[in-house]
């Protein structure tokens, strides 16, 4: 039904593309723009900066998020940084060489066009972000100061000590706010989309349940946003808040909305290792520390030592020795993968063998105690807290953990997903970052996508609806998908099983861990395809839901957003199995180089694959966009 | 080194937000010291499920100590006892083995109670949208290096930037203040040249806003030792001192 | 004042809006943080106040008739321009307006704060606060008292049947002398040191003087005045007892003043 996807991707030279389709738009004169309604679907750095974009402009906007603040949204963690091509240190960066370095990073998997676009606007977003008073590191003289990030030789990362998404969220949260209080943009806290309606094939609005109340509430748009983050969560260990999950970009997949590369996730290599089975999540240590820190693992299998008494003729430092030109700042994927093999080859370090070592000795003796820790000060402390261990004198241990997620709903040039009406931004889409997302480059793409994108391209969508009141919330597919909700609240109660909603969802970490994590292989894809189901089928039979849909009930909140993981994890087995090659995250063990490099099949899977839902019970349908690489040369990723 | 550790939890369980609550007690045995204060709660919560008995109400996102979604006052502390340190940051080996632990929800009357150990924090947020950003539209910014910022000046207003919004200094506040919470915020746009174009019309509003629902700064300095970010009081003073300023200059610029 | 920002749903404020709005600058003392400063300048103006006092006391030392000279010094102030004792009643006005500002605004924000506050039935384990800080809705009443009892006492003369108008001297070592009212004055000197420790470190705070290279001296200087005062205050009813300071009985200043009224009939 779908045919071939249309990215719609206007014609014209790669550097004009967004520019000439700027003037090509429709507009919606100023006093039009507040007869439109738009409901915005979370509050990160996204959905933050659309929503208060979208208020300026003068749209009637609906912010719904299941926070109890906006500014609550995970994109706070980010701690390293934020690319922009505005070449400040003179190192040769350039809005070319940004699009060349992510296309290059995502394994040429991503469009080029979007992510040329992504590049052009980076340089706005740091004058936005500077003007709205974030904070960013500067230099004595008063001007920015940039850093290197994991898989760049320039340096473009501007950085606000380790809380850069902190404090950039704080700025889109603050101009949120300032709409909020100026009246154009409605803030609903603690509510949580279960449904995406649809009318005449156009998303119309969602219905959401008040995490307090236990209310079902129908809103009513003339588009709506998806801006709900990454599916991480599915590893049930990963770096992602607790919270995070899939499940509004899931309700509409079910509705329609095609969800493209699954299978593309990115483990990030330097997180402190998990130390017992009540590990309730994976702490991240900022990817820059590998800018000072050496990774290193004895050279004998299960050196019972201590790091200190290893000299440096019994030390592995595996990412210098193999690859001399990126040594210890080759992109996440590789580095991760490094990690896994030497663990998995038993020369693991730390009480439970999982992790290498981080180490600082060197740097802190070249440079200072002091200068070291006003670059990591805070991550050093966090890692203490943590570990116990003090990172000055002991190696960190770090081993990967699950951290982005690539995939997400498919998305056309304009950010509209192949429902009319659905716009999906930031980590809840696929779009820029190919197989595998450089550091640094998540927080540029949700504020490029919510500040510098959607308000350009909602317009040209919605200009076809002037005069149209948005659909009444009293139509039928709202009460349908009210009672939808209503009817999901009661089937979680009334299962009355043994196992907690947390116990499934560890156990579905694990498969999903073991099977569809830092490598790949067919039998194991094959498991997972079978291992999902048959496990949740035990959840929904077995899961134990205790108390009433009429309260603040936490289990029940998890109940849906479990079920919705259980789903797409085994969509993610599904995709992985069919990219029959490696690129970027995606590592297929039965695609490597000799050397163990991940091997892509060009030929065959220079595409984007989409997936339709079909139904619960019946596998999904792979749908192929396929990608055109006119400026680039696709060439084998080398980082030698 | 980790070892397993036997505790004694007094929890307060309140079923909603204008039910009565109460203290419930549980026994938490085999408590690895390096498990998360919070870990330590899902570790009974799994228990609680299991017995058929509806799990402790507690909120956490990130579990790192930025997203600033958890708290709970630990034997009387806001954040317990380690300095510094986020409840989600709080690990077991902060702890002894038969140690008895008083947990109660954040309290003021702007931070009502919804269930267990949640309350509503709103009332930050009313504060924020009374004046908490710089007015610039998007696209409107000029070049980002155009206006230079000391290194001293962007230092210190990153200082109070860093507030994760947590609310521990209105719970450690024998007034509920939320004062130091409202003077990061100010100080944190007031220090910065980008904020000078709207320091006093902030300054006045957000104070006056933080009045209507918190209570009076008594100069304890309880919030400082509570404040997971180590945001000093200085800020306070700071901000007292801008708003008679604004009182002054507000009126001038209004003729 | 701020607009209630009602776009954000929020519990209820705990404040409403003055029922009046004042004019300006009486409507800066509408706020809280606007009373915060009242509080701050005007305990900077009790304490100048109970500093010299407490200097000027030291006149106990020299003997009577100093003592009566240094007070019917104060009388004289300014009487080369005004009318005798015009200016120490300017001064009076002013302590007793200061006063009546530093209670009020005492009372209201604390009022505000009881409202804002909830009680932790675990109890609160403090760690910053301390005693002087925590007890100063307590101190505060106490030295309240202690002023209204310690005017009736050696002002007016109320309580003291062998007062003697103009003479501190014999008023202090007939009151102080007995033991009760020496207590009372012991404990309610510590009061007012305790309060005065808080205050002072706090008012730095309130009027916003902070600047973090001086900030430590803040405390230094709290605690010695703080001292200071304490230890000069409590001097006199310890003296008195010890009997360093006594008329056995008789006022000096009296004989002196009949001595004058005599000599003048002479005239």
């Amino acid at each position: 039904m779908l045919g071939s996807l249309d990215a719609r991707i206007p014609a014209g030279s790669l550097d004009s593309k967004w520019t000439d389709h700027k003037f090509s738009m429709r507009l919606v004169n100023p006093n039009n723009k507040r007869r439109f309604d738009v409901i915005v679907v979370g509050s990160g750095l996204a959905g933050a900066s659309a929503a208060a974009s979208l208020g300026e402009l003068g749209y009637r906007v609906k912010v719904l998020t299941y926070h109890d603040s906006p500014r609550r949204a995970h994109s706070i963690a980010a701690q390293g940084g934020i690319n922009a091509a505005k070449n400040y240190q003179n190192d040769g960066d350039s809005v070319y060489r940004l699009f060349y370095d992510t296309i290059k990073g995502g394994d040429y998997r991503a469009r080029e066009a979007n992510v040329y676009r992504l590049a052009e606007v980076s340089v706005d977003i740091i004058d936005q972000a500077t003007a709205q008073g974030v904070p960013f590191a500067r230099e004595y003289g008063g001007l920015l100061d940039n850093r290197s990030f994991g898989g760049a030789q320039v340096s473009r990362t501007f950085y606000a000590r380790g809380q850069t998404g902190q404090q950039l969220l704080l700025g889109a949260y603050s101009a949120l706010m300032r709409q909020v209080a100026a009246g154009t943009v409605e803030l609903n806290t603690r509510s949580e989309m279960l449904e995406l309606v649809m009318h005449d094939g156009r998303a119309v609005g969602v219905v959401t349940r008040d995490l307090i109340t236990g209310e079902i509430v129908p809103h009513s748009a003339h588009a709506v946003v998806l801006a709900t983050g990454g599916y991480g969560n599915v590893y049930f260990l990963s770096t992602n808040a607790k919270m995070c999950n899939v499940t509004a970009a899931w309700r509409a997949h079910r509705k329609g909305a095609l969800f493209a590369n699954p299978c593309y996730t990115q483990i990030h290599p330097t997180c402190i290792p998990a130390s017992d089975d009540f590990q309730s999540k994976l702490t991240l240590m900022s990817e820059s520390l590998r800018n000072d820190g050496r990774i290193w693992v004895p050279v004998a299998h299960e050196d019972g030592r201590e790091p200190h008494e290893i000299p440096d003729a019994d030390r592995d430092y595996f990412l210098e020795r193999k690859y001399p030109a990126f040594g210890n700042l080759v992109p996440r994927d590789v580095a991760s993968r490094n990690a896994k093999t030497v663990v998995d080859e038993g020369r693991g370090v730390g009480p439970l063998r999982n992790g290498v070592y981080l180490d600082f000795s060197g740097a802190v003796a070249r440079d200072g105690e002091a200068v070291i820790r006003a670059k990591y000060g805070n991550l050093f402390d966090m890692y203490e807290r943590i570990t116990g261990e003090d990172p000055y004198t002991v190696p960190m241990r770090i081993y990967p953990a699950t951290h982005y997620t690539m995939g997400g709903l498919w998305v056309d040039y304009e950010l509209m997903s192949n429902v009319p009406g659905l716009f999906v931004l930031g980590e809840a889409n696929f779009s820029d970052h190919g197989a595998n997302r450089l550091g640094a480059s998540a927080l540029m793409q949700g504020l490029a996508d919510g500040y510098f994108v959607l308000p350009y391209t909602i317009g040209n969508y919605l200009s076809d609806f002037l005069g149209d009141p948005a659909l009444g919330t009293s139509e039928p597919v709202f009460a349908d998908a009210e009672q939808a909700v209503a009817d999901e609240m009661n089937r979680w109660l009334s299962i009355g099983g043994t196992r907690s909603v947390d116990h499934y969802h560890r156990e579905l970490g694990k498969l999903v861990w073991d099977y569809i994590g830092m490598a790949r292989n067919k039998t194991g894809l094959e498991k997972a395809i079978s291992e999902i189901p048959a496990l949740r089928d035990e959840y929904l039979r077995n899961v134990r839901v205790l108390g009433s849909a009429d309260t603040l009930n936490q289990s029940l909140e998890k109940a849906g957003r479990v079920a919705d993981l259980f789903e797409l994890g085994e969509l993610m087995a599904r995709d992985a199995l069919a990219r029959e090659e490696s690129c970027g995250g995606h590592f297929r063990e039965e695609h490597q180089t000799e050397e163990g490099e991940a091997m892509r099949d060009d030929e065959n899977f220079t595409h984007v694959a989409a997936w339709e839902w079909n139904g619960e019970g019946t596998p999904q349908t792979r749908h192929r966009e396929e990608l055109e690489f006119e400026n680039v040369e696709l060439s084998q990723r080398s980082y030698k | 080194m980790s070892s397993e550790i036997n505790l004694t939890l007094q929890v307060w369980r309140q079923p909603g937000p204008q039910a009565e609550g109460r203290f419930v007690t549980y026994e938490a045995s085999g408590i690895s010291t390096d498990a998360s204060f919070l870990e330590m709660l899902d570790i009974v919560n799994e228990r609680l499920i299991e017995n058929g008995e509806e799990p402790i109400v507690f909120e956490s996102d990130c579990r790192e100590g930025i997203c600033g979604t958890c708290g709970l006052m630990i034997n009387g502390q806001a954040h317990g006892p380690q300095k510094s340190t986020a409840t989600c940051q709080l690990h077991m080996r902060s702890f002894k083995d038969g140690d008895h632990i008083v947990i109660e929800p954040w309290r003021a009357t702007s931070f009502p109670v919804l269930r267990d150990l949640a309350v509503d924090r709103r009332a930050m947020d009313a504060i924020i949208a009374s004046g908490g950003y710089i007015s610039v539209n998007t696209g409107a910014a000029p070049d980002a290096n155009l206006t230079p910022v000391p290194k001293e000046t962007a230092d210190t207003a990153f200082d109070a930037a860093a507030c994760i919004g947590c609310g521990a200094c209105v719970a450690a506040c024998p007034n509920s203040a939320a004062q130091l919470f409202t003077a990061a915020k100010v100080q944190h746009l007031n220090l910065l040249p980008q904020g000078q174009a709207q320091r006093w019309a902030r300054t006045e509003a957000m104070v006056e806003t933080m009045e209507e629902f918190f209570g009076s700064c008594t100069n304890h300095g309880e919030c400082e030792e509570a404040c997971p970010k180590d945001i000093p009081i200085d800020f306070i003073a700071w901000t007292n001192r801008d708003y008679i300023k604004a009182k002054v200059k507000n009126r001038k610029l209004a003729g | 004042m701020a607009q209630t920002v009602s776009r954000v749903s929020t519990p209820p404020p705990v404040r409403s809006e003055p029922r009046v709005r004042l004019p300006w600058p009486l409507s800066i003392y509408q706020t809280a943080v606007g009373k915060k400063w009242v509080m701050g300048l005007t305990g900077a103006a009790l304490l100048g106040f109970i500093v010299v006092h407490m200097i000027g006391n030291l006149h106990l030392y020299e003997g009577p008739l100093e003592i009566h000279e240094y007070a019917e010094t104060l009388r004289d102030l300014g009487t080369k321009i005004i009318p005798r004792t015009w200016l120490l009643w300017a001064m009076r006005f002013g302590l007793i307006a200061a006063f009546g500002l530093h209670i009020h605004s005492a009372y209201s924000l604390s009022r505000m704060s009881m409202a804002a506050d909830q009680r932790y039935p675990g109890g609160r384990n403090y760690i910053a606060a301390n005693f002087a800080s925590r007890t100063m809705r307590w101190t505060g009443p106490i030295i309240g008292l202690y002023l209204f009892y310690h005017l009736a006492d050696l002002t007016w003369g109320w309580f003291n049947p062998d007062f003697v108008r103009g003479d501190p001297y014999h008023n202090v070592s007939e009151s102080l002398g007995s033991i009760p009212v020496a207590i009372l004055y012991i404990v309610a000197n510590v009061a007012l040191a305790v309060h005065i420790f808080h205050g002072t470190w706090s008012m730095f705070q309130s009027l916003g003087v902070n600047s973090p290279r001086y900030n430590h001296l803040r405390r230094y200087l709290a605690g010695g005045l703080a001292g200071i005062i304490l230890v000069g205050n409590l001097s006199f009813p310890i003296f008195v007892q010890a009997g360093v300071i006594d008329d056995n009985g008789r006022s000096i200043v009296e004989e002196l003043q009949q001595h004058e009224a005599a000599e003048g009939e002479e005239n």
